[in-house]
This record gives C-alpha cells, sequence and structure tokens, in this order.
C-alpha cells in the first residue's frame, strides 16, 4: 500500500510540471481565443458580437487572398517537393553511387539555415537585378528581367522556389533513413523478373515508403499552414496582398494595423480548423497502418 | 544506355547539390566584398571582409543580438531538457491509466499552430508586465517560457525511455538512491545520446525563432539574431556587405553544430517519426 501510493504521487512529481506548463502556454490561450474570437473592439475595449467575426471572415477580401495564397502554397510547393525529395532519396540509394556523402550534405545544408537569414538571401538574389537574372540573361533563358519580387505571380512563384530549396533536403533524410531499412534482396528479385527502374521505383519504392511520406505530406502541410517567415521577409506580403499568408494576417490584424485581437482570434481558428483537419487525418492513416 | 543514365545522374545530382550550395558559397564570398561589388554579381572574394565586419558591429548592436539570442536558446535548451525529459520518463516508467490519459491529452497541444496562440499570449503576458517584474512583454522571460514545454519533447524522450534498460532502475533502488536520484544519476547519464539529439533541435529552433520574438519584444537592445537579420533585410539603402556578414553571423552556430555532431543533429529529427 506505501509503496503504490509512493509510486503514483513520485509519477506525478515528474510529469507535474510539464502538465501545468503546457496548459498554461497551449490550452488555456486556446481557451482565451476563442472567446476572444466572439469579441470585436480596439486593443483591450472588447466587446461580445456573437458570430460577427465569423460572418465577416467570409466577406473579408484580405482574408480570403490570404487563404487562397496559403492553400496555394500547399498545393503547389509540398508535392514539388516530396517528388523531388523522393528522386534525390532514391538516386542517392543506388549502391554503385559515387560521393554519395557529399552529395548527400550538400543537398541537406539548406536545412541548417534560420529562417530568416535564407529569406534574406533569396530577397536578394531574386530581386529584379540580382544574380537569378543576371545568370538567366546571360544563358539567354530569358531576354527580359522577371520581377520575381515585385510581379504578383512571380512573387508566389519565388516563395514556392525558397520554401522548397530550404524543405527539400530535409525530407530527403526521412526517405533515405527509410530507403535503407529495405532489403535489397527485394529489388534483385525484380530485376531478375525484368522490372524496369522505373517500374521498381512505383511497385517497390513508393508502396515500402508510404507512411513516411505520409508522415512528411502531413508535417509540410502544417507547415505551409503557418508560413510566415519567408513572405514576411521575402515580399512582405506584397506586392499588395499578393503573397500574404493566414499567419501574417493575423499579425497585421494584431501588431501592425489598429490591433483588432477578437477578430485575429478569429482568424486563428481557420488555422487550428485547418490542421485538425490535416492532423485527423494523419492519425487515421497511422492507425490504420497499426492494424 | 547505361552509361548516359549514370552522367544524367551525375549531372542531375550535381546541379542540385550547386542549387543547394550556392546560396552559402554566396554570402561567404559576399562577406568579403564591397557593398558596390554585390550589386554587380562578384563571384570572387575581396578584401572588404574586416570592414564589414566593422561596420555591422559599430552601427547595429549586433553584441547585444548575439548575447541575446545565446541566453535564449542555452537558457530554453538546458531547462526544456531537464523538464521534458523527466516527464517523458514519469509518463514511461510510472506508468497508470490516468497518467496516461492526461499523456494523450498533452499530445493534442502539438496540433496547435503558433500563429493562434500568439494574441493570447501575447495579452497574457500583458497582464503580467504590471503584476510581476521582469515576467512581461519586451522580457528576455517572456521569449524563454512559452518555449521551454513541448509535448514534442515529452513525446521524444517517452519514445527514448522505452529503450532505458530497467535494471538499472531496481541496481539504484538497491544502492539507496531515491527515485529522483536514480533520475539525474543513472538516466541522465545513460541516455546522454537523447539529450544530445534533443538539445540540438531545441537549440536550433530557440536560436532560429523568428515570429514570438518579433512580438513579444520592442526595445532594440533586447532584440535577437533572426529580428536584427530581419530588419537589416528590410533597409532602405542596404549595405549589401554588412548584411552578409551579419547573416554568415546567424548561420554559423546551427551550421557548426550541424557539422560537428551530424548523427545526433540526424536523431533529432528523427525523433519525431518513432512510434
Amino acid at each position: 500500500m506505501g509503496l503504490k501510493f509512493k509510486k503514483r504521487t513520485i509519477g506525478w512529481m515528474f510529469v507535474i510540471f510539464s502538465v501545468f506548463m503546457i496548459c498554461l502556454f497551449y490550452f488555456y490561450p486556446m481557451i482565451q481565443a476563442f472567446i476572444l474570437s466572439f469579441q470585436t473592439g480596439m486593443g483591450s475595449n472588447l466587446d461580445f458580437v456573437g458570430f460577427e467575426n465569423y460572418t465577416r471572415l467570409f466577406s473579408d477580401p484580405t482574408f480570403l487572398t490570404a487563404l487562397k495564397n496559403t492553400l496555394i502554397y500547399l498545393i503547389f510547393q509540398v508535392p514539388i517537393m516530396i517528388i523531388l525529395a523522393l528522386v534525390f532519396s532514391v538516386l542517392l540509394n543506388r549502391p554503385n553511387l559515387r560521393f554519395k556523402g557529399f552529395f548527400r550534405t550538400a543537398i541537406f545544408l539548406p536545412a541548417v539555415t534560420s529562417l530568416v537569414a535564407y529569406s534574406v538571401i533569396f530577397k536578394y538574389l531574386f530581386a529584379t537585378d540580382g544574380l537569378v537574372n543576371n545568370f538567366l540573361e546571360t544563358v539567354h533563358i530569358i531576354s527580359e528581367p522577371i520581377n520575381w519580387i515585385t510581379d504578383p505571380f512571380w512573387a508566389k512563384v519565388t516563395i514556392i522556389l525558397a520554401i522548397t530549396w530550404r524543405w527539400t533536403g530535409y525530407n530527403m533524410i526521412f526517405y533515405l533513413s527509410s530507403l535503407q531499412n529495405i532489403d535489397r534482396s527485394i529489388y534483385e528479385a525484380a530485376k531478375i523478373d525484368g522490372a524496369s527502374s522505373v517500374q521498381q521505383f512505383f511497385r517497390i519504392t513508393i508502396p515500402m515508403l508510404k507512411p513516411i511520406i505520409l508522415f512528411t505530406s502531413i508535417t509540410s502541410t502544417i507547415g505551409t499552414l503557418q508560413l510566415f517567415d519567408e513572405p514576411m521577409n521575402i515580399t512582405q506580403g506584397g506586392p499588395g496582398n499578393a503573397t500574404l499568408t493566414i499567419s501574417q494576417y493575423i499579425y497585421n490584424l494584431s501588431f501592425k494595423y489598429s490591433p483588432d485581437f477578437g477578430y485575429a482570434a478569429t482568424v486563428s481558428y481557420v488555422i487550428v480548423i485547418l490542421v485538425v483537419i490535416f492532423s485527423l487525418i494523419q492519425f487515421k492513416v497511422a492507425g490504420d497502418r497499426n492494424d | 544506355m547505361t552509361k548516359v543514365k549514370n552522367i544524367f545522374i551525375y549531372v542531375f545530382l550535381s546541379v542540385a547539390a550547386f542549387i543547394s550550395v550556392f546560396p552559402f558559397i554566396w554570402m561567404i564570398i559576399s562577406m568579403t566584398n564591397k557593398s558596390v561589388d554585390i550589386t554587380k554579381g562578384t563571384l570572387l572574394p575581396g578584401t572588404n571582409l574586416i570592414a564589414n565586419l566593422k561596420n555591422l558591429f559599430s552601427t547595429y548592436d549586433v553584441g547585444s543580438a548575439l548575447w541575446n539570442s545565446f541566453l535564449i536558446a542555452v537558457v530554453t535548451t538546458v531547462l526544456a531538457l531537464v523538464i521534458s525529459s523527466a516527464a517523458g520518463y514519469g509518463f514511461e516508467m510510472y506508468k497508470n491509466r490516468s497518467r496516461e490519459t492526461v499523456f494523450n491529452i498533452l499530445l493534442l497541444s502539438m496540433m496547435i499552430p503558433f500563429a493562434a496562440l500568439m494574441v493570447p499570449l501575447y495579452r497574457m503576458f500583458g497582464k503580467w508586465t504590471n503584476v510581476v517584474p521582469g515576467i512581461g512583454i519586451d522580457t528576455i522571460v517572456a521569449v524563454i517560457l512559452p518555449g521551454i514545454t513541448t509535448a514534442f519533447l515529452i513525446f521524444f524522450f517517452r519514445q527514448n525511455t522505452k529503450m532505458f534498460p530497467r535494471d538499472l532502475v531496481e541496481a539504484g533502488r538497491i544502492d539507496g538512491l531515491s527515485e529522483l536520484g536514480i533520475f539525474f544519476r543513472i538516466y541522465m547519464p545513460t541516455m546522454k545520446n537523447s539529450y544530445a539529439a534533443a538539445a540540438i533541435i531545441t537549440f536550433m529552433n530557440s536560436w532560429n525563432n523568428y515570429m514570438w520574438p518579433l512580438v513579444i519584444l520592442q526595445s532594440p537592445e533586447k532584440k535577437t539574431i533572426p529580428l536584427l537579420v530581419s530588419n537589416l533585410g528590410a533597409a532602405y539603402a542596404p549595405d549589401y556587405g554588412v548584411i552578409y556578414t551579419a547573416i554568415v553571423i546567424a548561420t554559423l552556430p546551427t551550421a557548426i553544430i550541424f557539422f560537428l555532431m551530424q548523427k545526433h543533429f540526424v536523431a533529432g529529427m528523427m525523433g519525431s517519426v518513432k512510434g
């Protein structure tokens, strides 16, 4: 009895501080944000307005633009990056490839940079008179400089290129470590049966990597939904609001324009809902895998 | 045919490697050049490094920014490791049903995006500003506190504790160590690889953290390195030599950690996949 009691209290002793901290810095603020999302006003003069903030979302062009931009990043960037990362990992996993370590380290290297630092570098490299345009003009791919930062379409492309540069190697490492767990003899057997490398890729590699592809797609999706550092430092959300993301809009609503914390909280619940939906899909599929 | 294919693979990987590494080469070369030459796209190292460094340190408070970032990252890492590893250990070694429920609830916090926490946290620290000195808006403590307990790290340590040999606990008990003694004197030294991996990830995240310090810090002398770099990047008349020098300084610590501890670095990344 005494020992059992002791064991129970000691267990709580180890975890209690963490429980307290997570409640204080995650769950309590989320409850606060929920209450806030039904209020509106400037600064701390807030009044309850019911669902007004939520209906405002649908008629707020800036919010709709931010939502659209965020989803565009998601739809184009995540698949491009995952396919690239898969291709790299498969190539680097070839048994007789030379300079493997060099290629792997080089392609992973972008993942060690700070988001702000690389964003600023990209902003300069992709300036209209920047190095990227210089290079493209020199090799005659383009005849006139592209306005990478100041054109609404190209600005989105720049953001997508930047994120892809930063995260492809990071995701590649996950695939590489899973590929190393696949038994080589499976490929040998496939080769004897006359399967081409393309067939091997789609029939063996992809199915074997399915769980990890899923994991990286979900984490990348959640990351992209929260995109902030890059548009903030490469384009400032511009031109106009062409690259504005939801996170940036929340920041602007709270700290850039005259603060409307209530409406900002409402917008932030949109991200929460999107993230929860995608996370639930992840748990669902991960659960299926364990069965 | 195979030969053509091989050549294609090497060319493809070389181009990818070049694109990946080029911005690093570019920032290091540019750090040594004058602003005018950088605009022209000089790809050769120059002789302006010392001048750039001098300019950077005399014009901007890089010293404080480095110190603030370093202080925040170290304190965050130490506290996060102790607190989260204790929790991971507690959840795994003293299992019971109610704690299992609590653990699952804590995991839910991983789904909460920081953008959603930003406003309520800012208001919370705003309320504390006048109540407790030193823990409010524009304090280093406010930068550190929300980052020291994450469900990810608790989960990471719990997963790693599964590999911790239980015999060692019994041995410790026989030697008369208290339960806390076992944690500090046996568990911690045994799990040093897990701690190294967790430390790298936490340090890096803290060193590179941008959004929360941007929101909560106001006075110039309290700014961190990412805030400084971001400010420099937004300048109307940028001195590129100076800016690239700052970028190299901002990138150096994490790059060094990566090259010295590659194995732990990758282990920390992978921590989120297991289980």
